[in-house]
């Protein structure tokens, strides 16, 4: 069995049925660019927990005189409560969790509060005992915030804890579901291209029954008579599967990154870089199922 | 060199047998037909000696093998030794009679200095060196089934097996033939020649193994073409 010659046999499958040849590269040409932008969004939402959760702080709000019974039975947070809560803060139990802590007043909320808002008119009347003191505390890893948020609610003094990443579950769920969507469409694209893998085998079969007849007669092994129909089925999810890499590619190089960058605030774009990373798992997946087809296909069509 | 023992054969939506208590033996360089009406068994004998069907009962030895036991890839590496021709040539119409007789080397991964030497000598053989460029629609049947005994012969074969090969052909191109085949058989390679050409069998004079429905009804052994054994069942 000659490598050219395998090479040669595989080329005239291509050229014995081109429009079938086709049809497998731009089925997989479309699976994989879904199989790609689930991935790339999955990579996306990584940017943006990174981006964010790095910024989200757990806020540790101390009662007002206006809080209500449930939360606050004793009333407005006293010194000493707020000195407790130090303390606690500064206990390894939960200092190991945190890379900063932030004590914010009543009078500091108000100035930040009068800073950022706009709407003077509100301002006139809200007062500083209006507001909550608080805590702000920076995590070492955004993702112990559950353990600090559980240790520190119900603690007296304390109205609320709040893990500032909750804002961000809308979002994450538009992107999760978007990957979801995505990932189902890949799937059904996927199969598809499987079925039209095995379809296309058969046929090729048929169409060169007789080369197939004399290879078998003359001693071929059955390798060397199944080979090519396999890499046939190979080569055609090779190419999609390049076509799709480019079309990522050739629109992520498109994007104005500046622009959306700051307009979106949804962390750091997806790169060609990242197209590039994915690209290897993106092409085990479509050969591995090409290869499963053409494998399946070949042993059940071509007797050898 | 070739031993058939009380084989029997079966194919599963027929009711009655293709191939019952056979027994043949056939020495190495000799030259058979197998006679017999369509259905007799002819083709079923072949197909059994290709290694294409199994036999239900009995045992067949080719070159030392029992075709019975060999596994997949010993299949492949059985049939390197035989050659095969067909009545309707089976030739690849998209490559000139060079390439339709190379495809049989460069399909088992001969090197290409060996199949340029064997090609041409193949071809030499058949009388058809002139016609190597030429695409198998341009040549007569004749031609065509020539070009397909070189192909069969190309890897020098120990047996050649030949299904209807004159079938198809006039005949002084059936004369043609089976003066070629005669002498292949002369250089020594053994000829199964299966036939419903009562004249070609007459004049060539070598052993006839006449079956019908599938059993052995008459065998004359070797050249002097009398009826001698009777393999009837």
């Amino acid at each position: 069995m000659k490598p050219l010659f395998i090479a040669k046999e595989t080329w005239a499958g291509v050229r014995a049925n081109p429009g079938m040849f086709l049809s497998i590269v731009l089925v997989t040409f479309v699976s994989m660019s879904f199989v790609a932008a689930t991935a790339l969004l999955q990579l996306q939402l990584a940017n943006f927990k990174d981006f964010w959760f790095e910024r989200s702080q757990v806020v540790v709000y101390l009662c007002n005189d206006l809080s209500g019974e449930l939360s606050c039975p004793t009333g407005g947070a006293t010194d000493a409560q707020v000195q407790e809560l130090r303390s606690q803060l500064a206990s390894p139990a939960i200092a190991d969790y945190l890379s900063s802590v932030r004590f914010e007043s009543q009078e500091q909320a108000f100035a930040r509060l009068k800073e950022t808002k706009t709407a003077t008119d509100e301002l006139q009347y809200i007062t500083p005992e209006q507001l909550n003191a608080s805590f702000w505390l920076q995590l070492r890893d955004p993702e112990n915030a559950a353990i600090v948020v559980e240790s520190l609610e119900g603690q007296p003094g304390v109205a609320e804890v709040q893990d500032q990443r909750g804002f961000f579950d809308p979002i994450i769920s538009i992107l999760n579901n978007a990957t979801l969507l995505s990932g189902s469409i890949a799937s059904v694209m996927l199969l598809s291209a499987a079925l039209l893998t095995t379809t296309t085998i058969r046929l090729s079969a048929f169409t060169r029954r007789r080369e197939i007849s004399i290879k078998r007669l003359v001693g071929a092994s059955s390798f060397s008579i199944q080979l090519p129909f396999i890499l046939e089925g190979l080569l055609a999810a090779l190419l999609g599967t390049g076509l799709s890499v480019a079309l990522a590619y050739a629109t992520l190089d498109r994007v104005d990154r500046g622009a959306l960058s700051s307009e979106l605030s949804i962390g750091e774009l997806v790169t060609v870089a990242d197209v590039i990373s994915v690209t290897p798992q993106l092409l085990q997946i479509s050969l591995s199922i090409a290869l499963v087809a053409s494998v399946v296909s070949t042993v059940r069509h071509i007797r050898t | 060199m070739i031993k058939l023992e009380g084989v029997h054969k079966r194919y599963r939506s027929a009711q009655e047998a293709a191939l019952s208590e056979i027994s043949i033996d056939i020495e190495k360089g000799e030259f058979v037909f197998l006679v017999g009406s369509s259905g007799s068994g002819k083709s079923s004998l072949l197909r059994l000696l290709l290694r294409e069907e199994r036999a239900d009962a009995g045992q067949v030895f080719v070159l030392g093998k029992n075709l019975s036991d060999i596994s997949g890839a010993e299949v492949a590496r059985y049939r390197r030794n035989l050659g095969v021709v067909f009545q309707d040539f089976r030739l690849l119409p998209d490559r000139d009679v060079y390439g339709n007789v190379a495809f049989a080397l460069e399909v088992l991964g001969k090197s290409r200095a060996f199949i340029e030497t064997a090609v041409p000598d193949a071809l030499r053989l058949v009388g058809l060196e002139e016609k190597a460029n030429s695409k198998p629609a341009s040549l007569s049947g004749g031609q065509q089934q020539r070009v397909a005994i070189a192909r069969a012969l190309v890897n020098r074969p120990e047996i050649l097996l030949a299904d209807e090969p004159t079938g198809n052909l006039d005949p002084d191109n059936s004369l043609e033939i089976m003066n070629l085949l005669e002498r292949v058989n002369l250089a020594g390679t053994t000829v199964i020649m299966a036939t419903h050409d009562q004249g070609i069998v007459d004049r060539m004079r070598r052993r006839v193994i006449q079956l019908d429905g599938g059993l052995i009804v008459r065998d004359s052994q070797r050249a002097g073409y009398n009826d001698q054994v009777g393999g009837e069942a």
